[in-house]
């Protein structure tokens, strides 16, 4: 009997965490005073990128790889397809901020301001709880990286990508920019051109690591940019699970964060990349991801969007080899006065290849929340599946969602398949279940766990305790009284 | 014995005054009809009651059992013991119903320890009465539920969570004979001294199945008649033109 209640006994006991839990949005928006050591000034020319290249001192391959990213950003326009980019200030974006000349493994070396900063937001603490190694990034530079000596010992390398181009240079060449080439798109260029840390892990053949590793990215100076390059090489056989958050304290003026992340599933691996972004409203973030899925490997995408003023985001999954699965999906908050252009992309290269797809959205008052998606099944991708589900979930009594999935199916015996939901809270519903005696809290609590039920055990638990947080905060405006 | 008095209520909806001074008492052990044409406010009223947002309270009070309940939230006035069977009950995605219900019982019945496994049995022995299938349990709150089937839910919610003052707005309308039958006989199974009811309906099929000792009339906001059962029985034949206000 109560095997048959087990659900239901542990979404009360989720309801009583969500009520106990009360991180506040001061935990991260805070920012510390803490002044670069070096920086670019504002601007973006070759002259910037050379110094970027200088100060770094890096291969003549990768000065002449940013010269020309540099050249293919400026020939591109800004996309207009989308959400309203107007308000990026080109011209006074910091594009490099260096914090120090210190990147340590200890924390103890990390300047006092920084580190505070990273232990109010818990880094080194999950660190030593759950992680099997973990990088820090402070505005344009990683200041920390460390790895557990059992991954160490069996040839995994994880550190940031300036420190790996450093000591592992062959491998480094091998994978960058392979998956996304500067060509792909303006934010892409741009980040080929100035990039900056990020993170490089490498896991050998047949090397299953069973925790996680993580990379927390923090922007502190306004009006700044963070262009990160995140590699992750999953070797044959190999299984690994990558992590990554990040936030920013809020600033009057835009800050852009324009990351490339890349993945390489190689024959029967198995990677995960897990990201949570609370960036503050006044950044713009727009990243590149994008996997390889070779034979039988298997990609899995989990994304929570929280914050940030404009996102676009659509990883995407090239399934190169046959048997290729992947996995994608993304829950994300378009909060009042915000975008979440988001999506998935996967191209079906090879036969018997799988994509499943989950997009859940939330859009709170003028919110928008729009799922952009693309399905390829190229000729030869024999017998290969995929599925789409778009829910939506409406906070407001007149907010709105869209959905543009794009098919383009070459190959007559793929099968697909869509599926979407919209669902509205307004203040009806909200009244109706308020009528039966449950709180606002517990109300809007239930509301968001119920939305998120089929994927709750995906998702990491405190981004489902943010978001029940932000949406309470909205959900306490529609219940107001007259 | 619980008492609901409503004083000199009046109200409005966007500015515009809907309910213009209603006056009625529901004690523990009455059974009251609600009647009236269509837009006079009974809705409305049952909304007030409740606490809506959207309808905003311009004078008079509503008072359970000495309490006043006038500037108080919908969870609160729930908790007090007042419930109402909406006219058009909401589907709240997500939501199951099942938990819905458990934390709407534990809100108003705090003092009751009861499993979680006794609630569940306790719950679809109700179901079977009202005619829902237990695996309505693990669906979303009135989510893709057929008109008839919103209503059994909410006479279920009712005698789940016990309430002391019940308002049914038109929970007769949408319902097959045979469960009209079935939702009358839970009821009145439910109905004793320690519970009052005020029954909105067009129609005398119900009351003559629950047979109410008092009948009111609602038209343009205020009531004006008050009768017995007989009173029904006219509207059903002559209508409400006769009415004045
Ligand atoms: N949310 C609202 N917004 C605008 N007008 C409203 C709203 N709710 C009620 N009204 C108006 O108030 C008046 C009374 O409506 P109400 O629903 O209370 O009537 P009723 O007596 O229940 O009618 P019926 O018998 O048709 O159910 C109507 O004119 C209706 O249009
Ligand atoms: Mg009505």
């Amino acid at each position: 009997m109560e095997v048959e209640y087990s659900k239901d006994a542990e979404m009360e006991k989720l309801l009583e965490d969500l009520k106990n839990s009360n991180i506040k949005k001061e935990d991260w928006e805070f920012h510390d005073n803490y002044k670069p050591v070096y920086s670019t000034g504002n601007g973006l020319n070759r002259k910037v990128v050379e110094e970027i290249s200088d100060i770094k001192k890096e291969p003549d391959w990768m000065r002449r790889f940013r010269l020309k990213a540099l050249e293919i950003f400026e020939s591109k326009p800004v996309p207009t397809w989308g959400p309203d980019l107007s308000g990026i200030d080109w011209e006074n974006t910091n594009y490099y901020n260096r914090p120090d000349d210190v990147n340590s493994t200890k924390w103890e070396d990390v300047p006092d301001e920084i580190k505070d900063t990273f232990n109010k937001l818990g880094v080194p603490e999950m660190e030593q709880k759950y992680l099997a190694g973990s990088v820090a990034q402070y505005d344009s530079e990683g200041v920390y990286h460390s790895l557990k000596k059992v991954w160490e010992d069996k040839g995994v390398v994880f550190m940031d990508l300036d420190s790996a181009l450093r000591e592992h240079p062959d491998l480094v060449k091998d994978y960058f920019c392979k998956a996304v080439p500067a060509t792909d798109n303006k934010f892409a260029a741009l980040n080929g051109a100035v990039w900056s840390g990020g993170s490089f892990l490498y896991v050998p053949k047949g090397v299953q690591i069973d925790m996680p590793l993580q990379t927390y990215f923090r922007m502190n100076g306004e009006a700044t940019g963070q262009f990160e390059h995140t590699i992750v090489v999953a070797d044959e056989g190999s299984k690994v699970h990558y992590i990554e958050g990040c936030t920013a304290p809020r600033y009057d003026r835009n800050s852009l964060h324009s990351a490339i992340v890349e993945i390489y599933a190689k024959k029967n691996a198995h990677a995960r990349y897990t990201s949570v972004q609370n960036w503050s409203k006044s950044v713009y973030n727009m990243p590149t991801k994008r996997a390889w899925v070779d034979e039988n490997a298997k990609m899995e995408w989990v994304g929570g969007s929280l914050g940030s003023k404009v996102t676009m985001l659509y990883p995407s999954s090239y399934l190169r080899g046959p048997y290729a699965t992947t996995h994608n999906l993304n829950v994300s908050l378009a909060g009042p006065g915000t975008v979440k252009d988001t999506g998935a992309k996967a191209l079906h290269l090879a036969p018997h290849t799988s994509s499943r797809i989950i997009a859940k959205s939330i859009s709170i008052e003028d919110g928008k929340a729009i799922y952009r998606g693309l399905l390829r099944m190229n000729k030869g991708a024999e017998h290969s599946k995929s599925h789409v589900q778009c829910d939506a979930l409406l906070i407001n009594d007149n907010s709105t969602s869209f959905t543009y999935p794009h098919d383009e199916i070459y190959e007559p015996t793929a099968t697909f398949g869509h599926e979407a939901t919209v669902g509205r809270i307004g203040t009806d519903e909200l009244t109706y279940l308020r009528s039966r005696g449950l709180s606002e809290d517990e109300a809007s609590s239930m509301i968001v766990l119920g939305f998120l039920d089929d994927v709750m055990k995906e998702i990491p638990m405190e981004f489902a305790v943010e978001m029940n947080r932000l949406i309470k905060l909205e959900m306490g405006k529609l219940g107001a009284v007259g | 014995m619980p008492e609901l008095k409503i004083k000199d209520l009046r109200a409005s909806v966007e500015d515009k005054e809907i309910l213009k001074g209603v006056n009625l008492t529901v004690r523990g052990g009455e059974m009251h009809a609600l009647m009236g044409p269509n837009g006079a406010g009974k809705s409305t009223l049952g909304n007030v009651l409740i606490g809506h947002p959207n309808y905003k309270i311009t004078g008079g009070s509503i008072v359970l059992d000495g309490i006043n309940l006038t500037d108080k939230t919908p969870e609160e006035r729930a908790r007090a013991g007042l419930f109402l069977a909406f006219q058009s009950p909401v589907a709240v995605v997500g939501v199951k119903l099942s938990t819905f219900l458990r934390t709407a019982y534990r809100q108003t019945h705090p003092e009751d320890k009861v499993t979680l496994t006794e609630f569940y049995d306790r719950m679809k022995v109700h179901m079977k009465k009202v005619g829902l299938d237990e695996s309505f349990m693990s669906r979303s709150v009135n989510d893709g539920f057929s008109g008839g089937e919103r209503k059994r839910f909410e006479i279920l919610q009712m005698v789940m969570l016990r309430p002391k003052i019940i308002v049914l707005d038109e929970i007769d309308s949408g319902l097959d004979v045979d469960a009209l039958k079935l939702v009358a006989d839970e009821i009145r199974d439910y109905y004793s001294d320690d519970v009052g009811f005020l029954i909105i309906t067009h129609y005398q099929r119900i009351l003559k199945n629950i047979e109410p000792q008092f009948v009111h009339v609602l038209k343009d906001g205020k009531i004006a008649v008050d009768g017995d059962n007989n009173l029904s029985l006219r509207i059903e034949e002559e209508g409400y033109d006769w009415i004045k206000n």
